[in-house]
């Protein structure tokens, strides 16, 4: 009884174990040697737009309403003790800093985390990775690695139009809506953010959290179960697991940047 | 659909994101616009600084002419030395000027108010480095509540 417990437990550590080496594996295949940006130019802007300009939509549509819902909420409490002056800190300093690298990784996770996860399952059970071995292609090189340097270039970026655009989104509210002097709204955030401190820090979370949620897509993927349902519960697991990695890196990061 | 097109699509992402960037850093952060400036350093002695800060604002008047660039205790007298980088655009302060800690409304940040002083042919203008005397200290609520309670006891 208790022997089966503790079997059950050990084969869960390996299991754990084993998937983190096949991940650093998958990487390090992926990643060796310089990448070919010249001759795969092709499969590069492919997945660039996939990823990238394809997420546009949502993030911009998501950071708008972020930003207004914050502009909105903050309004109300800072008017009580007559801070109104204050609402452009408040929206700036959350977005930058937590709600726009966190809310795009997560928002990026179930948009574009999902989606490759499906697709390079649905190669691997359709054995178009074992097809291209065949022939010589290395696939991970030309499936994998396209689809990393995609997700840790596209994902900052997208942060930063994130931010940017929920910053616009709370001044329609903060100034154009309920009244806040759009003098005061500019300078108070001028006065009180720092570009190393608050925007850079935002990009090097960002660019985190891109790499933790690409790496997990990418590796669920290429790990899957070669099934319907293997490749159904790849797709969930990398939405799970991608944003539990990004709320505790997040903590992490947090801490190490602002925690002093 | 054709490289090219990906390519026009990818190229107006990217575009798009260094639009972003820019406002946060301009816009947002006003980075660049202060740091290029060139600035010049005074020293000032207090008795209590309060929560007086690094990067706190040095002001003329209401119009900011610099920032708190280091705060450090003296070892030897045991008072805090505080360390003004003033941009150069306003370079023709004389040493008769005080320097006060006031603060921004009841509850607002700590910052430096500067009172340039009167010039005459022996006040000299105040350069890179040069100490400034006369200052006043922070105001601390606790010693003016002491003060307060003290005299209504003597009365």
């Amino acid at each position: 009884m208790i022997l089966d417990k503790l079997q059950q437990l050990g084969a869960a550590t390996l299991e754990t174990i084993q998937g983190f080496g096949r991940a650093t594996l998958m990487l390090a295949g992926a990643l060796w040697g310089r990448p070919r940006f010249v001759k795969a130019w092709p499969l590069y802007i492919k997945q660039f737009y996939v990823v990238g300009v394809l997420s546009l939509l949502i993030i911009v549509v998501s950071g708008l309403f972020i930003g207004m819902v914050l502009a909105l909420q903050g309004y109300t409490v800072l008017s009580k003790f007559g801070a109104e002056q204050m609402l452009g800190p408040l929206v700036a300093l959350s977005l930058l800093r937590e709600l726009g690298p966190v809310v795009t990784a997560l928002l990026f996770a179930g948009r574009a985390g999902s989606a490759l996860t499906a697709e390079i399952g649905l190669m691997k059970a359709t054995e178009q990775l074992s097809g291209m071995e065949m022939m010589a292609v290395d696939p991970l090189r030309r499936i994998i690695a396209p689809r990393l340097w995609a997700g840790v270039v596209c994902m900052p970026l997208l942060a930063l139009i994130f931010t940017a655009v929920g910053i616009l989104g709370g001044h329609l509210v903060g100034v154009d809506w309920l009244g806040v002097d759009a003098g005061g709204y500019w300078s108070a955030m001028q006065a009180n953010v720092d570009f190393e401190q608050d925007v850079l820090n935002g990009i090097i979370k960002s660019t985190v959290f891109a790499f933790v949620v690409t790496v997990i897509a990418l590796h669920k993927g290429f790990d899957a179960v070669p099934t319907s349902e293997g490749i159904s519960r790849a797709t969930t697991q990398t939405v799970v697991t991608a944003s539990l990695a990004v709320l505790g890196f997040d903590f992490v990061l947090t801490a190490v940047m602002f925690g002093g | 659909m054709t490289t090219r097109k990906l390519e026009i699509l990818v190229g107006a992402f990217v575009a798009l994101s260094i639009a972003a960037l820019m406002l946060l850093a301009l816009k947002v952060a006003n980075a660049g616009v202060a740091g290029s400036d060139q600035s010049y350093q005074l020293l000032a002695t207090f008795d209590n600084i309060g929560g007086l800060k690094v990067r706190s604002p040095v002001k003329v008047g209401g119009v900011v002419v610099g920032r708190v660039a280091n705060i450090h205790l003296d070892p030897e007298q045991f008072q805090p030395v505080v360390t003004l980088e003033i941009n150069s655009s306003y370079n023709n302060f004389p040493e008769t000027s005080s320097l006060a800690i006031l603060t921004s409304g009841l509850l607002g940040e700590q910052y430096i108010g500067l009172q340039p002083g009167f010039v005459d042919e022996s006040v000299e203008i105040l350069g890179n480095g040069d100490r400034i005397e006369d200052t006043k200290s922070a105001i601390v609520l606790e010693e003016l509540i002491g003060q307060f309670l003290f005299n209504r006891g003597n009365q």
